[in-house]
């Protein structure tokens, strides 16, 4: 992590600072205020994103939600159903472009691209920016076809010695490799639900992404191949940013290192994980992990 | 001692429905085989009553001729212009020397068909060795002979109700009785075009022109069709344009074939001056006869392949198209390919738009190309069932035969490649 990083260059808008928000760790933000509080933002972020809502025809999905995506760290995503969490996962690489009638407004850079410029493409986007979905969605072909499809199609390799290197590591980092290298011919879609979850990690990784999002990954796995996952996330870390949508405060508090609380498409509250469940400073958050509502 | 377990007042509620219900479930598994029971045995009679009728086409009779290629018939240079007609009659005068009158004389050459001229001009322009010689040769018999001797006359009523007469009748047994009569198998059925003699009428001619109409008609309307379905369900702006014209695809398929088949004959006939009766002509208006039917089974094709599919294939950065040609269409293709096979399957039935481009015309010629005019399975039924001719009858249940054999063909290729191409996911 680059801790040198000038922090007068880190944008930080007033508007934090509303009527609503509060000064003191005691008060909490009352239900009402719509404000984010908490620390959206960090140095030398790896996204960022301002202001930005997002709209589904007429409806309003997403709305002026600023936050950032620090390096090496894993940003969970929270808040009930419908909040909004998938949503704005799928602004990060675009994926929301496939739905005709949703409209991203707003700025949102990686490494200082904008990534809703009409310049650029979305094919390189979604390469720096992975995506592993909640319901394991292997290829119906080979483990090895399922982790070499997306090299091939980028053009990351040259011969076929370097494709099976980078499946071999790609499945490694996944802590695959041991159970299915002496399959790697047979279909994906034959292994364990957990297993299948992280070949698309695999798949994911192969491409050397900068950004890998999850919306809910663990969603449909048992407790056994979810702890798997997790400590697979956690490894990932040291080379990956990663953005993850769980509905299990357990999994967020286990994994992430900064946790976002959403509500109703407003992101009520940002802050380090620990301080998120253990003191959080608005109303609706203490609400929600507290189990008032969910 | 008795031991009735508790049984709470909800369980006897469900058990007071159970037999209600359970009856409801036999009551339509009886119906069900019921219905499956009629289909079968109207399938089975179908199918008797066309293998019963057709069956003894696949036999022709012939009769054997102890031919003298005299040297005297072949003085001219050109050996094919050699009157063989006069042959055959003479072989047969000298196979019956006591027939005398004339009207007699043409009463025996009836019997040999007029085929059996050109099976001897044949035999000698290929082997002009033959001329100085006498072979015993089989000829076909004429259709009425044919249909005597399998049993389809009945030569007990008068005879002026009969097609054969007591004299033919008798020479027929006299042939018989020397063994010189007999059925075989019939070979010219399988590869002559159609005739005006029913012993010279086969079914090839039109399986050709129903080959090279289906070819024409897949050519065009597998590839036109799949892109229009990928094109409309994974590309096209979801706006009133694509509304419009899924509607008028859907209203497509429900028109009546024979309104194509006008279609065809003013755009591709009259208007761009393509050949009539031609399978060129024939497969394009089945190709607009299917392409409906392709399109939507493609469209229910694709929209089957789950979207987690392409969401993953997106995800790590495939563009559309790759998402498409990668994932998509292996998966869609099995259900494609099966509405491409009922699409087929329609095609080579089809009649009616063959008739209106002229596909119905008299064809002796076996089509060479798909200019060449010709006429398809189904149209050669329509017009065997037509003639009035004794033999058509069994001629035309056994091209019925070779239609269901040529469809049962097609089905089989498609079940194989659907199984192919077929994966689970
Ligand atoms: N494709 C869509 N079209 C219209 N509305 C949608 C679509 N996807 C999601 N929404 C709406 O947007 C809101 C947020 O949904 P989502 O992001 O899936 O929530 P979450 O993932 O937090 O459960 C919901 O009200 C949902 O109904
Ligand atoms: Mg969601």
């Amino acid at each position: 992590m680059d801790l040198t990083a000038d922090m007068t260059n880190q944008p930080f808008p007033t508007q934090l600072f509303g009527d609503d928000a509060i000064d003191t760790a005691e008060e909490k933000a009352k239900p009402s205020s719509r404000q984010t509080v908490g620390d959206p933002f960090v140095e030398n972020p790896r996204m960022i994103c301002r202001d930005v809502y997002v709209y589904y025809a007429e409806k309003c999905a997403i709305n002026n939600v600023s936050i950032d995506v620090g390096r090496n760290e894993v940003l969970a995503m929270i808040g009930p159903s419908g909040c909004g969490k998938s949503t704005f996962l799928r602004c990060l690489n675009r994926m929301n472009d496939t739905v005709g009638t949703c409209r991203v407004e707003g700025d949102i850079r990686l490494d200082d691209m904008n990534i809703y410029d009409p310049s650029v493409d979305v094919v390189p986007l979604r390469a720096s920016v992975g995506m592993v979905f909640q319901k394991p969605n292997p290829f119906p072909k080979s483990i090895f076809d399922n982790v070499a499809y997306g090299p091939k199609i980028h053009g990351l390799v040259s011969n076929k010695t370097e494709l099976a290197e980078i499946v071999e590591t790609s499945l490694t980092k996944a802590g695959l490799w041991n159970e299915v290298k002496d399959r790697l011919h047979e279909p994906g879609t034959g292994l364990s639900g957990g297993q299948q979850q992280r070949l698309c990690i695999a798949r994911a990784i192969a491409v050397s992404p900068e950004v890998i999002l999850m919306d809910e990954p663990c969603s449909a796995l048992d407790p056994i191949a979810t702890a798997k996952v997790e400590e697979l996330i956690a490894e990932l870390r040291e080379q990956f940013s990663i953005v993850i949508v769980t509905h299990a405060m357990q999994q967020a508090a286990r994994v992430s290192q900064r946790t976002a609380y959403f509500h109703l498409g407003d992101l009520i509250e940002v802050g380090p994980t620990d301080r998120i469940f253990t003191n959080p400073r608005h109303q609706l958050t203490e609400d929600y992990i507290t189990g008032r509502f969910g | 001692m008795q031991n009735t377990p508790q049984q709470s007042p909800i369980t006897l509620r469900i058990n007071a429905g159970l037999k209600k219900r359970y009856n409801t479930e036999k009551r339509f598994k009886r119906m069900g085989i019921s219905a499956i029971v009629i289909a079968m045995t109207f399938l089975v009679f179908l199918f008797g009553s066309i293998i019963s009728n057709g069956y003894t086409a696949f036999q022709q009779t012939y009769i054997q001729l102890d031919v003298s290629f005299d040297q005297t018939f072949f003085t001219g240079e050109n050996l094919a212009a050699a009157n063989f007609p006069g042959l055959v009659k003479k072989t047969l005068y000298s196979m019956f020397p006591d027939v005398t009158s004339r009207n007699d004389k043409k009463l025996l050459t009836q019997l040999v068909s007029s085929n059996a001229a050109f099976r001897l001009m044949g035999m000698v322009t290929k082997d002009p060795k033959l001329i100085g010689t006498t072979q015993k040769i089989w000829v076909l018999a004429d259709d009425d002979v044919d249909m005597l001797i399998k049993g389809h006359y009945d030569r007990n009523v008068a005879e002026s109700n009969r097609r054969i007469n007591d004299k033919q009748l008798a020479w027929i047994d006299a042939l018989a009785a020397n063994g010189k009569i007999t059925k075989k198998f019939n070979t010219q059925f399988f590869t002559s075009g159609d005739s005006r003699e029913p012993e010279q009428a086969g079914i090839w001619g039109a399986t050709r022109g129903s080959i090279y109409t289906l070819f024409i008609a897949l050519a065009l309307s597998f590839p036109i069709g799949v892109a229009a379905a990928i094109y409309l369900e994974e590309f096209a702006p979801n706006n009133g344009w694509t509304d419009l014209i899924e509607i008028n695809i859907n209203n497509l398929a429900a028109v009546p074939s024979i309104i194509f088949g006008l279609l065809g004959l003013a755009i591709f006939i009259n208007f761009w001056g393509m050949p009539r009766s031609t399978p060129l002509v024939g497969g394009l208006v089945l190709t607009l006869v299917t392409l409906p039917t392709i399109i939507i089974a493609g469209r229910a094709a694709l929209k089957s392949v789950p979207p987690s599919i392409r969401e993953a294939a997106l995800g790590i950065g495939a563009s559309k198209i790759q998402m498409v040609t990668h994932h998509v269409l292996p998966l869609a293709m099995p259900g494609m390919l099966t509405g491409t096979i009922i699409g087929m399957a329609r095609a080579l039935g089809e009649t009616a738009p063959l008739l209106m481009i002229g596909m119905i015309a008299f064809i002796v010629d076996i089509p060479g190309s798909v200019t060449d005019p010709a006429t398809v399975l189904p149209v050669q039924i329509f017009l065997w069932a037509d003639s009035p001719e004794r033999a058509f009858t069994e001629k035309t249940s056994a091209a019925i035969i070779m239609l269901l054999a040529f469809l049962m063909l097609m089905n089989g290729l498609a079940v194989y490649f659907r199984n192919k191409f077929e994966r689970k996911w």
